[in-house]
């Protein structure tokens, strides 16, 4: 059974109460489980570290948005082209996808150092990075979505006279938008993991570098400090592709929860 | 709209999977009438009306217009589902043909086939806002809009209830009268009273027996005493 739960107020305070009892979770832990602040700051020093060293965060936190932006405009781009070529031409899904699969088996996380040391300690290896993390998702999402096209569409296009080009921008593309978005939501949601874990290895800013730099200092604060605003930072971001999504598919049923 | 053909279906056999649904099929449809062709489940009669529409090639045999010209671009075709795209307007979609052709689009013709059909106040609507017998007008309509001598239809109101379908079915006779029509359909009711022509398809290899058909021009009253009494004896003959 389906039904609409809740205004739209209660939507927005539902997860920030559950993030508040985390908070207040992690703030017992700190203050009574006998855990040194160097291991664990509490959340007041985390938010006091967020205040306190905004002019390095806010730098650095730019410089990981950027990558993790043009990982994603790059990747969703190149995954789309790679996932209608193949539903175009089925010899380059015969030949390619073996490939794509086999690049899922090799983690990507152990190809971090190589594309430092081929696209350098700048931008270009995190985007790079994040391009590669989010290219599957995207490809093989959009592949389905253009493979599953209701048979009976294609049936009356075929008496229609339609030719394959107008069958793919008018039937078919948009059909597979629906799937073709939750690729692009779980894209949105790993792509700044990307970046980071790029930044990890050898950067000079970013997120990533500045935790790196932050936890051989045993700035332990200040690392949960960039962890929260890379957090805060992922969450909006998915939020604003939802919406956007959301409003592309217009046609689409609302989100409603299913009991 | 050019003289719709008569079908001749010489020698046709198809086969599903390793079991034969037709072995040397002969049969000519009519042109300008509407034939119905009824029969249960799974006897075969999809297969038939997807070998008409060029769907699916014969196994065996041929499938040609009997005027001697190709088939192909003369068929319009209405499934068991309306087969709306949902992100498409109702105006867009009775006018997808042209789109998936390349065509111009004439928005003045498709506003009056959907005036015919009774939805002239729900043009810009999602076809997700509209009832299941709203959004088989719609099929109508596009189908109208497609504007072909020979129209297909695989049990096109089987989904809606028996008052919206028999409003349908007024609806359709009237409408598709004068074309080559294929109905398809499980509903003696429905064979009754719009059938010009009705064939009995049952077996397998699937056999078609001419049935009669009730006195009257399509389509024949709910209530009209020929087609109640051609019901009964109809469920009856499917019955055995």
């Amino acid at each position: 059974m389906t039904v609409m739960t809740g205004s739209s107020a209660m939507r927005l305070l539902r997860p920030l109460v559950t993030l508040a009892g985390l908070v207040a979770v992690w703030a017992a832990l700190a203050r009574w489980g006998h855990v040194p602040p160097y291991m664990l700051p509490g959340p007041d020093a985390v938010a006091r570290a967020v205040w306190t060293q905004r002019a390095q965060l806010a730098p650095a936190a730019l410089t990981t948005l950027e990558e993790t932006l043009l990982g994603l405009a790059l990747g969703i781009g190149a995954g789309s082209a790679l996932a209608i070529g193949m539903a175009v031409w089925a010899p380059l899904r015969r030949w390619v996808m073996p490939m794509v699969l086999l690049s899922q088996a090799v983690p990507v996380f152990a190809l971090a150092p190589l594309l430092v040391l081929w696209f350098g300690f700048g931008m270009a290896s995190k985007v790079v990075m994040a391009v590669l993390v989010i290219f599957f998702p995207v490809t093989s999402a959009l592949g389905d979505g253009l493979r599953q096209t209701e048979p009976g569409w294609m049936d009356l296009a075929r008496t229609m006279g339609a030719t394959r080009w107008r069958v793919l921008v008018h039937v078919r593309l948009p059909a597979a938008m629906p799937s073709f978005a939750s690729g692009v939501r779980m894209a949105t949601a790993i792509a700044p993991i990307g970046a980071v874990v790029g930044e990890w290895v050898g950067a000079s800013s970013g997120l990533g570098f500045l935790m790196q730099t932050a936890n051989t200092r045993f700035q332990t604060d200040l690392m949960f400090a960039a962890l929260a605003v890379l957090a805060a930072m992922t969450v909006l971001l998915w939020w604003g592709v939802d919406r956007l999504l959301a409003r592309a598919l217009y046609w689409q049923p609302r989100h409603v929860d299913v009991d | 709209m050019p003289a719709p053909p008569a079908i001749q279906l010489e020698g046709v056999g198809l086969d599903f999977g390793a079991a034969p649904l037709f072995r040397n099929l002969d049969l000519c449809i009519g042109a300008g009438i509407m034939t119905v062709l009824l029969g249960a489940s799974g006897v075969g009669k999809t297969s038939l009306l997807r070998m008409l529409g060029g769907l699916v090639a014969p196994d065996y045999g041929r499938v040609a217009a009997a005027d001697g010209q190709s088939l192909a671009g003369r068929v319009a075709w209405m499934g068991q589902q309306d087969l709306l795209l949902p992100w498409a307007t109702v105006m867009d979609n009775v006018m997808l043909g042209a789109r998936l052709r390349g065509d111009r689009v004439d928005r003045g013709r498709a506003g009056h086939l959907l005036d015919c059909v009774g939805l002239s106040s729900h043009v810009a609507d999602l076809p997700a806002t509209l009832s299941g017998g709203m959004r088989q007008r719609v099929a109508l309509a596009r189908v109208l809009y497609e504007d072909r001598p020979v129209v297909l239809m695989d049990e096109p109101f089987s989904a809606l209830d028996s008052v919206t379908r028999a409003r349908m079915q007024d609806l359709a006779g009237r409408m598709l009268a004068g074309r080559t029509v294929v109905l398809i359909t499980h509903d003696p009711l429905e064979a009754c009273r719009l059938a010009d022509r009705m064939l009995l398809m049952s077996g397998h290899p699937a056999r078609l027996d001419a049935m009669d058909v009730p006195a009257g021009a399509v389509p024949r009253a709910v209530d009209d005493p020929g087609v109640l009494a051609a019901q009964s004896m109809l469920l009856r003959r499917m019955l055995q």
